[in-house]
């Protein structure tokens, strides 16, 4: 006897290669009941996209074998005709997916898109349909509706556009809902907005959710009944209370464990490791009470002194290419960082904070401001007398995929900055490329072989061995954990840790993610549209944040932690806010208010007065 | 938008005056000394002197190609030496032709490449797909002269069903000028379908894994409105700009095709002139060239505005 809206058993999908099937989702099963919220999370490669995929019976049909069965109101989708599966998807099961920014037709009307499905379900009449779609958009509060339907994709955000994939979605008043990582690709204030919205609109339609995620944060936040994968195995489903309160199995634990909770560092002042747990054993290796991190000293001079820092770039129209506007990327900001300090620069897409440290290593020239790096302004100087310092100064990229060359070598790789500088006689670059390997965890047999042949984590531990090759004191580490799996995230930032302990490094840690954030830094520095709003210690900003947005940056942050789901109060629809300017614009003097020792508030406008 | 579009408009203006001054500096470079070749036999320093003077040849180089620009923008583009008709009657007899025959062949490849291109990539790796590769490549490697002749062989030799060379104006007979054309559009067109169907394939086969096909799917859409409505629009992008790039070939590239059919086109014209050193046709056939190539990419630049949304907001 079952009661389930969809019920998957002994689900089993292989892709056809070269040499045979792959299997890479076994035996699955699990229920979804009527009106409930049931999450899959699991790594990368764990299957669980492709599951959600073999459901809606949208993986390609000559590549992908699906076998088991898939009940869904009574039938059996893997049986179902082709014609009847049209009939469902859409209609009755209907789906999100992870990039709000490719899933939308460029060259169709969000209007007509919505449209599309209501005249393809419903039989509706163009006019009746369009009529149907604003009421829709409305329903996902998407401001001023009617007047979006005429606009194609490109003029919606990120954010927006994943409401206009809802209203889609929704359109039919479906049964189900499958959303595979709605949020990954959105800013957290963003993501905030979208997983309330999809818990309101679940609520008054009593549709069941399936959800799909890596975060254990998102998943505490909304799932009824937790599923966890593991290289196309289901490893434990049950309650989500359950599965955080007591987790059974190793790697669930092992998950767990590293998945940065905010607030966890109340008390603490230094940087602290993330527990690693042991994935077959569920045995700690790595503890996370080891505190290995210094505070720095206060006495020695900073490594690095921004000045006034600004960049702006310019917007140029008309036929004769004449600046129209300016976009104020980076606008008066300053601060230090000392030797063995982690500043972190956090805020959300377009604040400024890639472009900073972007200026910082002279990738794009600064519009005004000075950055002195040991007490010199590498600003002024040309490109072959800032030559020497760029071995002080290392970055480490965020996509580990794209930051290496595909043709070299992670041996040459690690080596040419060496060779570039001549730090090291030529002779003693092979063993010295070997030792580096050692010291970010890696087989130094591993020198010979190419990028490729790396994981991501692996990948980024090469990048990081490429950056300490020349004894650098400053690391721009710009989003260098954002694109891991949560695991290996606290593995490297663990590395990370340890390196700055033995080597004394700083970092500035550009992140968007106030939890990793508030594990790695000893201060932190909160950015939005260009300026500084708040920077202060690390403890302070997390404790006792001041300005509004760093106060909204906080509350967005998804809490892995379901019992206090309902803590947290719902945020108003707003997008982020561009820093486009006219040309003659010429920012106020904006005065930074010192709350505490060394934690310096701006001084906000009307705009924030009402949350 | 508008300004986008009169910002290409504007780029080519200096296209254009490279053309003419390479157009012009060939006729410099050519080996020989017109003055010469005029002068005759005794080759009298007076005559020669006239000479110099009538046709500006003293005049500073600047000077003499600011006097010919003047001339050919106002439409003189000399007289023919072989036939004593000036060189732009001559162009005005013999481009509408070609344009008839590239516009049909163009026809004929968009009509063949596309489709194929299209089934090829919603087939990809079955023996559908397969045969269209195969066709494709075999399209791509018969080179046009064989297919002509043997097209002549059979269709008009063997059946008799349409005329083996020739042509006639379309003002006169209609239905007869759509005859003459249909075989040397066939052989052309089947050329260049080869090239649309490839194109066609990969750029279809990129946006068939595309988030938004998945997302049509997902709606519960048939796979026709699928490709047709999502994907081949967006695919049609890069092939509208290749069509016109292939239109613009086909205007200069035509020359065997025309000499097989013994159509009097701009290809024979070249030819002839080029043969009997009839260097004032020369030059204005390769000015009208690279004029109509120039215009061709600037309307494939328009039509990528028109087609793209993103570039309709464009400043």
């Amino acid at each position: 006897m079952t009661t389930a809206l969809l019920s998957v058993e002994n689900l089993r999908v292989s892709f056809k290669g070269s040499d045979g099937c792959a299997p890479v989702v076994h035996d699955v099963s699990f229920d979804i009941e009527a009106g409930k919220t049931v999450a899959i999370v699991g790594e990368s490669g764990s299957g669980k996209s492709v599951t959600s995929l073999a459901i809606m019976r949208l993986l390609q049909s000559g590549s992908a074998k699906i076998e088991g069965t898939i009940r869904f109101a009574g039938q059996d989708l893997t049986t179902l005709s082709d014609a009847g599966m049209r009939r469902i998807r859409g209609n009755e099961i209907s789906m999100i997916f992870q990039e709000p920014m490719t899933s939308l037709n460029p060259s169709m009307t969000i209007g007509r898109q919505l449209a599309e499905v209501l005249i393809t379900h419903h039989g509706m009449s163009q006019r009746q349909a369009e009529a149907e779609a604003v009421r829709l958009m409305d329903r996902v509060r998407i401001p001023s509706a009617a007047a979006r339907l005429k606009d194609y994709p490109h003029r919606l955000s990120g954010g927006m556009r994943q409401r206009v994939m809802i209203a889609m979605a929704l359109s039919c008043k479906p049964k189900l809902l499958i959303a595979d990582e709605p949020t990954t690709a959105l800013d957290v204030t963003i993501q905030a907005q979208i997983l309330d919205l999809i818990r309101d609109l679940q609520r008054e339609e009593g549709m069941s959710v399936l959800f799909i995620t890596h975060d254990m944060g998102v998943v505490a936040e909304i799932a009824d009944r937790t599923i966890v994968m593991l290289h196309g195995r289901i490893v434990e489903n049950g309650a989500t209370e359950q599965i955080f309160g007591a987790p059974q199995h190793p790697y669930t634990r092992a998950l767990l464990a590293a998945v940065p909770r905010l607030g966890s560092m109340a008390g603490v002042s230094v940087p602290k490791k993330f527990e690693e747990i042991d994935r077959a054993t569920g045995i700690a290796i790595v503890k996370s009470e080891e505190v290995t991190a210094k505070q720095p000293d206060p006495q020695t001079p900073p490594v690095l002194e921004v000045r006034n820092l600004s960049k702006y770039f310019d917007i140029r129209s008309g036929v004769l290419r004449k600046v129209s506007g300016r976009v104020h990327a980076v606008e008066n900001v300053s601060f230090d960082i000392r030797e063995g300090e982690t500043l972190a620069l956090v805020g959300e897409s377009g604040c400024g904070k890639s472009t900073t440290g972007r200026a910082i290593v002279r990738l794009t020239d600064p519009s005004g401001g000075e950055i002195r790096l040991n007490g010199e302004d590498i600003v002024k100087l040309d490109e072959n007398s800032f030559r020497s310092h760029r071995q002080r100064l290392q970055l480490i990229f965020q996509d580990p995929f794209a930051s290496l060359n595909p043709s070299m070598r992670v041996g040459e790789c690690i080596a040419e900055p060496m060779l570039a500088h001549d730090t090291i006689p030529r002779a003693s670059v092979r063993a010295r490329v070997a030792e580096l390997l050692q010291q970010v965890g890696l087989d130094p047999a591993t020198r010979d072989r190419f990028p490729h042949e790396f994981s991501g984590g692996q990948r980024q531990r090469i990048s990081i061995a490429r950056a300490i090759s020349l004894g650098p004191k400053l690391i721009v580490a710009d989003e260098a954990v954002s694109a891991l799996d949560v695991s290996i995230k606290a593995q490297v930032i663990n590395l990370m840790l340890d390196l700055q302990r033995d080597m004394g490094l700083a970092f500035l840690f550009i992140s968007h993610d106030m939890a990793v954030v508030e594990r790695v830094s000893h201060r932190v520095a909160v950015m939005y549209l260009g300026e500084i709003v708040e920077i202060g210690n690390r403890a302070d900003i997390f404790g006792n944040p001041q300005h509004p947005y760093t106060k909204r940056l906080l509350s967005a942050v998804p809490v892995p932690d379901p019992a206090r789901r309902t803590s947290r109060p719902e945020l108003k629809v707003s997008e982020l806010k561009s820093p486009v300017r006219p040309v003659d614009y010429v920012a106020p003097h904006r005065v930074l208010q010192e709350v505490s020792q060394g934690h310096h508030v701006q001084e906000w406008g009307a705009e924030w007065s009402n949350g | 938008m508008l300004g986008l579009l009169a910002r290409r408009c504007l780029v080519v203006l200096p296209t254009l005056i490279i053309v003419s001054i390479l157009v012009f500096g060939m006729q410099k470079l050519l080996p020989g000394d017109p003055i010469l070749a005029l002068a005759g036999e005794d080759r009298d320093p007076q005559t020669m002197a006239y000479l110099q003077e009538k046709y500006r040849l003293n005049d500073p180089i600047p000077v003499q190609y600011a006097v010919w620009l003047k001339q050919i923008v106002t439409g003189d583009f000399g007289v023919s030496v072989r036939t004593d008709v000036p060189v732009a009657d001559l162009i005005f007899q013999k481009l509408p032709v070609t344009i008839q025959l590239a516009a049909f062949a163009m026809v004929v490849a968009l009509l063949i490449g596309v489709p194929a291109g299209i089934i090829s990539a919603v087939h990809k790796g079955t023996v559908t797909d397969y045969s269209i590769n195969v066709a494709a490549l075999s399209g791509l490697s018969i080179p046009n002269f064989w297919l002509g002749i043997l097209m002549i062989l059979v269709v008009s030799v063997q059946w008799q069903l349409l005329p083996s060379s020739g042509y006639t104006s379309p003002l006169e007979d209609l239905g007869q000028n759509i005859r003459t054309m249909i075989m040397p559009a066939l052989v052309l067109g089947t050329g260049l379908a080869g090239v649309l169907m490839r194109h066609t394939r990969s750029a279809m086969l990129g946006v068939l894994r595309s988030d938004y096909v998945r997302t049509a799917r997902a709606k519960g859409l048939n796979e026709r409105t699928v490709i047709i409505r999502h994907a081949l629009r967006n695919a049609l992008v890069p092939i509208i700009t290749l069509s016109t790039l292939l239109f613009g070939e086909l205007l200069a590239g035509a020359v065997l095709t025309e000499q097989i059919f013994t159509i009097p086109g701009f290809g024979k014209l070249i030819v002839d002139a080029v043969f009997t050193r009839d260097y004032a046709v020369v030059q204005g056939v390769v000015l009208c060239t690279a004029v109509g190539f120039i215009l061709m990419n600037l309307l494939a630049d328009i039509l990528y505005i028109l087609v793209n949304p993103r570039l309709r907001d464009a400043t």
